[in-house]
């Protein structure tokens, strides 16, 4: 560069400056973009409250629908939803926890057979929900179960849809979210604190039962928190293994079929004989779906952040 | 405060082995004493940190009941060698060890050693004060609850003399039950020896236990150190040579991995005879 020419630049900095368009209208549409992800809560959120608020009495939470799902309740939906979560949770924490704890612990990082374990638990979190849906259905029901049922001589218990391989399905859908987040938490608790138990004996699995887990379960916590969250929604895998249309009572037993909330906020959008009738039901389905997600994580958080301040010397 | 007078009748954990009467003229070079018994023995202990030497043919020999200081500057292999004693250097991906480290009787480098139980006799407290978050008395009975005790009688029992024997006793009796981590740092790291001493070690490794410590709590954990060699063989890291001096029997100088002198503390303090060793006393480098 010329003399000439920096001082020329230096002179185009010392005039005075017009108005900054660029620098407006960036702000301008970054901050629409923002706008937009409130707008859509609040509409959402305001629509379903709106026009669900009226619908949800104490009589629609306990009850049955009747009349073709055009009147009565869903509680029977409710009922499926928890027990399914909660069959879920108890499935998919071990199985989670313990890939984690094989992975952080014991693994060697560079191994083939770490790298393949990863590579599967990425790969595992990108497949469409509907695809575990159909491996639920396949390897769950009609190979698991039918061999089960023929093994144990019994007519068709185990080979059907059912709340516990609906529930294994989505646990399996939710083992990636799981393994991240444990592993995760595991790599948080200090390096001090593993040395400080292995400094006074305690064994490479006392260590991990009795320092390691015990810090790392509020985080472990927040990835059972994040499956419920998805595994209260999920409608794909649920669709094949487990979920029924309609069932005036509630699940006996883990072989049974279930409603289930998502679910029937599909059938009675797209299935029902009197759209118009059904509507408030919709909604209030809807809104009660929402809701208790909310509980549930609710639920969740407070425990987990009980734990922290335990952890933390605050009692 | 003075520290509480148990914790000098403290009986020693293990028995002290029986000295016999007549000393031999002069130790030899490495510390080796054959009158008073060698709790740890190195002999050319060589450690490789992947392809970085950390520690290089060192051969020394820790008496028994006596406090022993490794002094030397940042990265000179002190805190490694301390590590040695009792494995934690194996935590370590990429670590190397030849050489021969002797405890009671055997080599603890050979494959067949039972890395737990030799940390269970050789304890360790480490530089930041590092109690679990769990309260007082779960911390003390922490070693004790992983060797199977469950006896609460028993536990409460031991929590309580192994409190009193690291002087923390009369300030925690009554809130036992509170988390650890409301205590100051001071009393952690006397709660971290306590969880040491209660699983009954022989020799107790500190790696520069009083860095993170105000004046005050330092005066106190070398007061307790000087305590507590009646019953134990103690291993210190410092890098605050006043510290060495104040509370060790004997001193090793190491500097880039390798053991440069080692001899009685006040022999080392006044008359080193070593250059490297008097330079770095006399705070040329380091």
């Amino acid at each position: 560069m010329t003399a000439d020419a920096l001082t020329g630049r230096l002179s185009r900095i010392d005039k005075a400056r017009s108005y900054d368009w660029t620098g407006l209208a960036c702000t301008a549409l970054t901050a629409f973009a923002a706008l937009l992800v409130v707008l859509m809560v609040a509409v959402i959120m305001g629509n379903i409250a709106f026009f669900g608020w009226r619908t949800v009495t104490w009589e629609f939470l306990t009850a049955t629908p009747r009349e073709g799902m055009t009147a009565g309740g869903i509680f029977p939906a409710i009922f499926g939803t928890v027990a399914l979560v909660l069959l879920m949770v108890v499935a998919l924490v071990p199985f989670g926890v313990g890939a984690a704890i094989y992975l952080h612990e014991y693994a060697r990082p560079d191994a083939w057979y770490t790298r393949a374990v990863r590579f599967s638990v990425n790969n595992l979190a990108g497949v469409p929900s509907i695809v575990f849906g159909l491996f639920g259905l396949g390897f769950f029901i009609q190979f698991l179960g039918r061999h089960m049922d023929r093994a144990l001589g019994l007519d068709v218990v185990w080979g059907q849809p059912a709340l516990m391989w609906a529930a294994l399905t989505l646990a399996l859908l939710n083992l990636p979210v799981v393994i991240v987040t444990a592993e995760e938490a595991l790599r948080t608790v200090p390096r001090e604190a593993r040395e400080a138990s292995l400094a006074l004996g305690a064994t490479r699995w006392q260590t991990i039962r009795y320092v390691l887990l015990p810090q790392a379960l509020p985080g472990i916590l927040t990835g059972a928190i994040l499956s419920v969250s998805r595994g209260a929604g999920e409608v794909a895998p649920i669709l094949f293994t487990g979920a029924a249309y309609f069932l005036p009572y509630l699940p006996q037993s883990p072989t049974d079929q279930f409603m289930e909330l998502g679910y029937h906020i599909f059938v009675l959008s797209t299935q029902s004989p009197d759209v118009d009738a059904t509507k408030p039901i919709l909604y209030g389905t809807v809104l009660v779906l929402l809701l208790l997600t909310f509980l549930l994580n609710l639920t969740a958080i407070l425990l987990r952040s009980r734990m922290r301040a335990r952890l933390a010397g605050r009692q | 405060m003075t520290p509480e007078p148990s914790s000098m009748t403290a009986s020693p954990p293990s028995p002290t082995p029986p000295r016999p009467a007549p000393r031999p003229p002069a130790p030899r070079r490495d510390g080796a004493d054959p009158a008073d018994g060698t709790a740890l023995q190195t002999r050319n202990l060589t450690l490789h940190y992947g392809s970085l030497p950390a520690l290089k043919a060192v051969t020394i020999a820790v008496r028994p009941h006596s406090v022993t200081a490794i002094i030397g500057p940042s990265g000179c292999g002190k805190s490694t060698l301390l590590r040695s004693f009792n494995r934690m250097n194996d935590l370590i991906p990429g670590v190397r060890i030849e050489g021969e480290i002797e405890f009671a009787g055997r080599n603890i480098l050979a494959p067949s050693t039972d890395v737990v139980e030799l940390r269970r006799r050789v304890g360790m407290v480490f530089q930041r004060p590092n109690p679990f978050p769990k309260t007082i008395f779960e911390n003390a009975a922490f070693g004790l609850r992983m060797l199977g005790l469950r006896d609460r009688a028993e536990l409460e029992a031991r929590v309580e003399t192994s409190l009193r024997r690291a002087a923390l006793w009369d300030e925690v009796r009554d809130r036992l039950e509170r988390s650890a981590l409301t205590l100051s740092g001071g009393q952690q790291q006397r709660l971290c020896i306590a969880r040491c001493l209660a699983v009954e070690p022989e020799v107790i490794l500190m790696d520069e236990p009083a860095s993170a410590l105000d004046p005050t709590a330092t005066a106190r954990i070398e007061e307790l150190v000087l305590d507590l060699k009646a019953a134990y063989t103690i291993v210190v890291v410092t890098h605050n040579m006043q510290q060495a001096a104040r509370i060790s029997d004997r001193t090793a100088f190491m500097l880039s991995g390798e053991l440069i002198e080692y001899d009685e503390t006040p022999r080392m303090f006044t008359s080193p005879s070593q250059k490297l060793t008097e330079d770095y006393i006399t705070g040329r480098f380091g």
